[in-house]
């Protein structure tokens, strides 16, 4: 308890630390962002709840890692990264999630739980067990007398989360295939009887999911570390930023996982290392309950 | 007169199981402990339409809870966790199974009033949020309980070996399991038929008009699931004997291993029936320990495989399969065609 108070103390009396929590917490945060996004539009489109999200993200990462291991240059990664889970996602997609559209909401939960763990007990196999990084040969900025450091890669790795969503959104504000996605998800039926070939739609959205992730996971193997079974955490941080948000809501998404970030990174700073997946679970909760408060006071208003 | 002999020949095989098959007496114990999370996750899950993913939870804390009791009966938690079982604490006989009995009750007490408050907060969450919510929970309490050095941390806590014979307490935790189990099973088939059995079922079958009913859902739903932590945290505190050593993640609050193998036990069965949970038990059991060994580092991948297939192709399971094809053995009746076409004139 004296060691937390501390802590807090510590953010108090030398403000730069709060600089310097705040932009590792954004940064990380506009990845959880861009995997998030990936849940919102499977989720909105077809309406399954992907709870092997965060293991498309760490195979991904995986993926890059390998790669990086076989001499590559790491940013090279991201792409193949892209590539490599869009190829995932789309066998998958005809295995299973085609079956589970349309039928109650907890079969695609746990279908895709079952997903999750054969993901992460497969790269546990191949790859171990230990926590795994690409370091990328790159100078580290100092600010504020050197107290907040920023290392370029991990500059680097906002410059493509950013890229990324861009093109995602401009793709399905755009394109032919990303006008077909936003039709079949506000009506599948009339899409139908447009002429969309909703079977594709989906097979296309799940395959661009799980891309978006393994692109995610990329970057997020050159800034912070990756492990077999880290895959559930990000999952859930993904269902706590799209619960925040609501779905269909980028701007939120963006807020909220910027904001998930910063917390995260403080609540590890506040009550220790070993309570960061702690806190982005009980942030899950809390996200829930007050949801659950809103949906209270609607009802009392209904009465 | 059929299903007295067949009640008799299941708890002949019960008693007589360790004695002629003596090298699985732990393997038919951990197989009763499966029955029992089968069980008891219906009780939501089949027959309320909830689908918890965090029953888990009770089993992890009931683990701890009755750890602790065990343990304070003799010793200062503290002290003894920093040990990490040094091996310098003693317990006499009397300490050891006073500790298994108060234990498990006070993990059986304690899991009730957990379920109540936490389903007070997340029984307002419907369908998916409340499984997701459920699961947090679960993960949430391993990750704490792990930086908790009051209770080990995530070293886990060593509990004292059976005093005694080894295979007498082998034997002796089998029918700790099989007597749980029992009572939980005559206890689940008096209650679904009762009025709150019935309730149970109005309330999966549409909440909205159950509550016009004049049901309390609210109500029904927290007893219902303190009934079942009650029995799971039970089940915990006598795993927590058994294992001598448990951690937090791995084997307390083991998310998905434990937590998600009795959904899967459940579904294998077939979904809101009595007979259910206790045949995709078996089954799932007797799968996961028969092909364990010839699978070489691959059998958590065949798991997950398991599930995929069995929600997605098999979801009915092995009762809603028989109901589809033999409806005469659950006293229905299948309407001739004629008379149905009579009843369109």
């Amino acid at each position: 308890m004296d060691q937390v108070l501390g802590n807090i103390d510590l953010l108090f009396q030398f403000p730069v630390v709060n600089v310097k929590i705040l932009m590792d917490g954004l940064m990380i945060g506009a990845l959880f962002a861009v995997a998030a996004y990936g849940l919102a539009l499977v989720w909105g489109v077809m309406n399954v709840k992907n709870l092997a999200q965060g293991d498309f993200v760490i195979a991904g990462g995986y993926v890059s890692w390998w790669l990086a291991q076989k001499g590559l240059p790491p940013l090279l990664g991201v792409p193949i990264a892209f590539i490599v889970l869009w190829g995932v996602g789309w066998v998958l997609y005809k295995l299973v999630i085609s079956r589970v559209i349309g039928r109650d909401l907890f079969t695609s939960l746990l279908a895709t739980f079952g997903i999750a763990i054969m993901i992460a007990q497969i790269l546990n196999l191949i790859f171990g067990s230990d926590t795994q990084s690409i370091k990328l040969p790159y100078d580290t900025l100092y600010f504020f007398d050197g107290f907040v450091d920023v290392p370029i890669a991990k500059l680097i790795g906002v410059i493509m989360a950013a890229t990324l969503a861009t093109g995602v959104v401009v793709f399905m504000k755009k394109s032919r295939m990303g006008q077909a996605i936003r039709a079949t998800a506000q009506d599948p039926r009339a899409a139908r009887v447009m002429g969309i070939d909703t079977e594709k739609v989906y097979a296309f959205t799940f395959s661009l999911n799980s891309a978006i992730c393994g692109a995610a996971g990329a970057i997020i193997v050159m800034v912070w570390l990756i492990q077999p079974f880290y895959g559930i955490t990000y999952s859930i941080r993904s269902f706590v930023i799209v619960t925040a948000a609501g779905l269909g809501n980028l701007p939120g998404v963006i807020a909220a996982g910027l904001g998930i970030g910063a917390l995260e990174q403080y609540g590890a700073h506040i009550f220790g290392i070993g309570y960061q997946q702690a806190v982005a679970v009980l942030l899950l909760l809390l996200v829930l309950l007050v949801r659950l408060a809103q949906q209270r006071r609607n009802r009392q208003v209904l009465q | 007169m059929n299903k007295t002999l067949l009640y008799g020949i299941l708890i002949a095989g019960t008693i007589i199981a360790p004695f002629i098959l003596p090298d699985y007496r732990t393997q038919l114990a951990t197989m009763w402990l499966m029955i029992i999370v089968a069980l008891t996750w219906d009780m939501t899950g089949g027959q309320m339409g909830y689908n918890s993913l965090g029953n888990i939870f009770f089993y992890g804390t009931g683990m701890y809870v009755a750890a602790v009791v065990g343990i304070s009966l003799a010793y200062n938690v503290a002290d003894y966790t920093n040990a990490a079982g040094g091996g310098i604490y003693k317990f006499t006989d009397g300490q050891y199974f006073g500790g298994i009995f108060l234990g498990s009750i006070a993990a059986g007490l304690f899991c009730a009033a957990c379920a109540v408050i936490i389903g007070w907060i997340t029984f307002g969450l419907r369908g998916p949020y409340f499984a997701i919510g459920t699961l947090g929970v679960a993960i949430a309490a391993g990750e704490l309980v792990s930086n908790w050095d009051w209770v080990g941390g995530g070293q886990g806590i060593a509990l004292p070996v059976y005093p005694g014979d080894f295979n007498i307490g082998k034997i002796f935790f089998y029918f700790l399991f099989a007597g749980l189990g029992c009572a939980v099973f005559i206890f689940v088939k008096w209650l679904y038929s009762t009025r709150f059995g019935a309730a149970m079922n109005a309330i999966r079958d549409d909440e909205e008009k159950a509550e016009a009913m004049g049901i309390h859902t609210l109500r029904y739903k927290l007893i219902a699931w303190a009934m079942a932590a009650f029995f799971v945290g039970i089940a915990g505190a006598i795993s927590a004997f058994q294992l001598i050593h448990f951690e937090p993640l791995e084997t307390a609050y083991q998310t998905i291993n434990l937590g998600i193998f009795m959904v899967v036990c459940v579904l294998l069965g077939g979904k809101g029936t009595l007979w259910g949970p206790v045949i995709g038990a078996i089954m799932f059991h007797v799968f996961k320990e028969v092909t364990w060994n010839y699978l070489l580092g691959w059998q958590w991948v065949a798991l997950g495989a398991l599930i995929v297939v069995t929600v997605v192709y098999f979801q009915d399971g092995v009762m809603g399969w028989l109901m589809l094809k033999r409806p005469e053995w659950f006293g229905m009746k299948v309407e001739q065609k004629t008379a149905s076409a009579e009843a369109v004139k």
